[in-house]
């Protein structure tokens, strides 16, 4: 069982408790504004784009190539940007706080 | 103002789904009432021909939106259940189960369906299937299992039929796709796309062959053979039908709403009918960037429209002005796609590795689109140019030593 928190744009706190699948469908699942994951998790839409909180980058990794180069398509990216539909949701992931991008 | 009316919703897809989900953050507060004749929890289609296919999930995996998240908006799912009619005068849906549902706005989200050709002993053919939904792809794995040979023929040699080739492939089938045409993908790629989808399906031991016209199938204890307008045959036991689709609009000519090439809407989604609004597949729109009507066979569009539709509804201006993007995954290839390329006259290659690369579609100095192989950076850089109308240095382009970034591109 992994809680993960989600700050989206309006500053909106949604915490969120899940065991398995991708961090957007849990997202998308639960009506988390900004992310919509419209691709259905392919890495093929980039519009599921999260800031990771700095101290809590070592639970998520860092993104893929073909990651970072979907983030691109969002000018409000940073060196904490992840597509959480690339993030699996584990105990790895406890804790984790995740500002949604705007 | 919403409060006591009503939106009722003909097709629960990417478009319906995520038109329901819109309109109530739009903040409609009447009631939200999606229709759709699958009778399973709305899911995304795109997988159905790739990951699903080969997948031992069932479909729950995929769903669009979890069952919860409709309760949470109040939006009411009829499925299983199809509109046999509507009384535009009276605002009134008559349905398959015989009720009668009045409306105050209507959504035409009705998509298309696959196209059966009337080739000669199609009807009798044994395991012969599209791929469009659920219960298709269950068909196909199902016959596929049962069946006495693992040969497989796919007819037409599109996105559909090209990654089903691939899953059965993957599912230890033996795959011969026949292509009407010279070449694979001729509709929508440039013939450099079509050579190599050609020698990836033919390096993955599927067969693919061009100028196949099928004039008949003949069936015989369960095992067809599909024989070609060159008098060459092929033996299957499943056969998944491929070759493109018919826009659903008999709903919407029968009620008269102006259809051309598909239901003609404003750049808010409305028909000719300002109670009545036609979003996704089914939709002839306006594309404000190519500066053109046209009708769009992609999530993307589904998705997009759905929320035009929804912010106009609620009274909101928000006028569709998108870039249509693609994609497609075959064996290890993700393919990207951005744009329409219909009406070039160049195209230049950019390519980094055999696997990675990308093919630009020009109409003199401007990027008409981009296909983009395992290269999501080519995808992105394309985008951009392309949204920006920004004029791209040919010569640096296909130049692999000058670095892949928007700036580093830029025609001085």
């Amino acid at each position: 069982m992994a809680k993960i928190t989600f700050i989206t744009s309006d500053n909106e706190k949604i915490e969120l408790e899940a065991t398995s699948g991708s961090v957007m469908q849990l997202a998308v699942d639960n009506g988390v504004q900004g992310i919509d994951g419209d691709c259905g998790g392919v890495c093929s839409c980039a519009t599921c784009h999260v800031h990771v909180l700095p101290e809590h980058v070592s639970k998520t990794g860092t993104a893929s190539e073909i990651e970072q180069d979907m983030l691109e398509l969002d000018d409000n990216v940073s060196e904490y940007s992840r597509l959480c539909c690339q993030l699996d949701v584990s105990d790895a992931l406890d804790g984790v706080v995740l500002q949604v991008a705007k | 103002m919403s409060a006591n009316k009503t939106c009722v919703v003909i097709g629960a897809s990417h478009g319906g789904v995520n038109f329901g989900t819109a309109l109530r953050k739009e903040g409609w507060e009447g009631k939200i009432i999606l229709i759709d004749k699958d009778p399973e929890i709305p899911y995304h289609r795109p997988p159905l021909s790739k990951a699903y296919l080969t997948s031992p999930l069932g479909i729950e995996a995929y769903q669009l939106k979890s069952k919860e998240s409709y309760v949470k908006d109040s939006i009411q799912l009829k499925l299983g259940v199809s509109v046999n009619s509507i009384d535009k005068e009276k605002q009134e849906l008559t349905l398959s189960d015989g009720s009668v549902q009045s409306y105050d706005i209507l959504v035409m989200a009705t998509g298309a369906r696959p196209i059966i050709p009337p080739i000669k002993g199609i009807k009798t053919a044994t395991n012969l299937y599209p791929l469009r939904t659920a219960k298709d792809v269950e068909n196909i794995q199902t016959a596929l299992l049962n069946a006495s040979t693992k040969d497989v023929v796919v007819i037409g040699g599109g996105y559909i039929g090209l990654e089903t080739a691939a899953s059965l492939k993957k599912m230890g089938a033996e795959v011969t796709v026949l292509e009407r045409e010279e070449r694979i993908l001729a509709r929508v790629t440039a013939p450099e796309m079509s050579t190599f989808f050609e020698e990836l399906h033919s390096s993955n031991n599927v067969s693919v062959l061009t100028t196949k016209n099928v004039v008949a199938i003949e069936t015989e204890n369960g095992i067809n053979t599909v024989v070609c307008a060159d008098g060459t045959s092929y033996k299957a036991s499943v056969i998944v039908v491929g070759v493109g689709i018919l826009v659903n609009t008999e709903l919407a000519s029968s009620i008269g709403l102006t259809l051309e090439n598909g239901i003609k809407v404003d750049e808010t989604a409305k028909t000719s009918n300002a109670t009545i609004y036609a979003i996704g597949d089914c939709s002839y729109h306006f594309n404000p960037h190519y500066n053109r009507y046209i009708r769009l066979e992609s999530v993307q569009n589904a998705v997009d429209q759905a929320k035009v539709a929804a912010a106009a509804i609620c009274g909101k201006k928000t006028v569709y002005n998108t870039i249509p993007w693609f994609w497609s995954d075959q064996y290890n290839v993700k393919l990207q796609m951005v744009g329409l390329s219909q009406g070039y006259n160049q195209v230049l290659m950019r390519k980094e590795e055999d696997l990675k690369f990308s093919i630009w579609y020009f109409k003199d100095e401007t990027l008409l689109a981009v296909d983009a192989v395992n290269n999501a950076k080519a995808y992105v850089v394309g985008t951009k140019f392309i949204k920006e109308n920004a004029t791209i240095d040919k010569e640096k382009l296909v130049d692999t030593s000058v670095v892949f970034k928007p700036a580093e591109l830029l025609k001085s």
